[in-house]
């Protein structure tokens, strides 16, 4: 049985590194991702689970990292803004101008990689079940839509 | 933030879950089980809880068994909605399972989380109830496995320590027709303004309901209204509406008027679908 008690040493696998980190188990995974390990892509935002401006990949899914414990991440692979390296989906984005002020891009660059991943032939209505984990202040969904899309023609191609 | 700490276990086994929640209850720790942990965070950031321990049950095998063995579907209480959903093993509760939240948080959110919850819903219940399922229960002396229908009644009934390991629900139930309703108050991703599941099973029709009262419900009442066949489509919702188990949710959501005249209207429309009279 795995036991966290108090402020211990723990090892998270972020973007492909295994990094050691202390922290307290009631830490909340996006704080220790931004403020431990200064990976500053996932936004704190309504830190409710509804904006999805923290969003972060564990084991390829999408999960927003303000409702999550650094302690649960031990042992499953986290990926952050940083670790995607660019792929197809950041070029879409620049492309089809899927963004505007930037607050909430990476976590719908999160969203979009997994679902692309995941579900390389999603319909209209999975891209659109998917999308709306996440809110654009500046509405730019059209535009976050079409970049997605994009990326999904061009892996059917 | 969460505004005070608290220590984190997670066990391999049932065994050991169990004991590690005696073992902390009688240091006067208040341990919870933790499931996907969406609510406990939410709630313990606003100090509407406090714990110093909490017991993840994710890594425990039997809590993530998702597959049918022989004639009934085993699903544990540790897999996550979006896996339900993704499963396609039982498309009336894939279909509830996601409608609850938005898409992302139904990959954190657990279907015994959501059960066991705090928030009045647990909209995930509905296809279990309506199937008669039984729910695997550990903590006690020994594992037990009993009907749905003894541990929930408006909510989950487990004694201190007991958690749910599985719900096991019989192979027919994931292929009979079904109607699945979620209507909010605007958005799409919203708590439910009412929430309705119905099977038909038999050539009789089951029902159960989330947002119209304030827990969710089957109630052999509603059940008997609808399926009175000599009767009129709308006298027939008309009776099961007067048979409710509690006035109507009356809230910012919805008035209980609105509640009751949405609900009428879907009451006639999942009849019509269900008996055929027209195509779901």
């Amino acid at each position: 049985m795995l036991k966290i008690e108090g402020k211990s040493i723990i090892e998270l696998d972020i973007n492909g590194e295994k990094k050691d980190v202390a922290v307290f188990p009631s830490d909340i995974l996006l704080y220790v991702i931004r403020e431990h390990f200064g990976l500053t892509g996932a936004k704190p935002s309504c830190e409710n689970g509804d904006c999805g401006a923290c969003t972060v990949l564990v084991d390829g899914w999408p999960v927003k990292s303000c409702l999550m414990l650094a302690v649960e991440a031990i042992g499953h692979k986290i990926t952050t803004v940083e670790g995607l390296n660019n792929a197809p989906i950041q070029k879409a984005f620049i492309e089809n101008w899927g963004f505007q002020c930037g607050y909430c891009t990476s976590g719908f660059l999160m969203v979009c990689h997994s679902l692309a991943k995941l579900h390389p032939d999603a319909d209209e209505y999975v891209i659109e079940e998917w999308l709306q984990s996440n809110i654009c202040r500046c509405t730019g969904y059209e535009e976050i839509r079409n970049a997605i899309k994009s990326v999904l023609s061009s892996m059917s191609k | 933030m969460i505004p005070y700490n608290f220590d984190y276990y997670r066990p391999d086994t049932i065994d050991e879950a169990v004991q590690i929640f005696k073992q902390l209850d009688c240091q006067n720790k208040n341990p919870l089980y933790y499931g996907g942990g969406s609510e406990i965070i939410s709630m313990a950031r606003v100090h509407n809880i406090h714990t110093r321990a909490v017991i993840d049950l994710k890594a425990i095998p039997e809590n993530n068994v998702l597959e049918f063995q022989g004639d009934k579907l085993v699903i544990g209480s540790s897999v996550t909605l979006s896996r339900i959903s993704e499963s396609k093993l039982y498309p009336l509760l894939g279909k509830s399972s996601g409608r609850i939240a938005d898409h992302t948080m139904q990959c954190k959110i657990t279907l015994g989380g959501n059960i066991g919850g705090t928030i009045i819903y647990r909209e995930s219940v509905l296809p279990l109830l309506l199937s008669d399922s039984d729910v695997v229960i550990a903590g006690g002396n020994k594992i037990k496995q009993v009907s749905i229908h003894e541990v929930f009644n408006e909510r989950l009934l487990l004694s201190k320590g007991e958690f749910i390991v599985q719900f096991i629900i019989g192979k027919e139930y994931a292929t009979l027709p079904f109607v699945h309703v979620k209507k909010t108050k605007n958005e799409k991703i919203d708590y439910p303004l009412i929430s309705i599941a119905a099977i038909k099973k038999d050539n009789s029709i089951r029902f159960a309901s989330s947002g119209v009262c304030p827990f969710p419900f089957r109630s052999s009442q509603v059940e008997e209204c609808l399926n009175a066949k000599d009767d009129p489509l709308e006298v027939r919702a008309a009776n099961a509406i007067k048979s409710l188990p509690s006035p109507i949710l009356n809230d910012l959501s919805g008035t209980s008027s609105y509640r009751k005249f949405v609900l009428m209207n879907t009451l006639i429309s999942t009849l019509e679908t269900l008996e055929g009279c027209r195509n779901a």
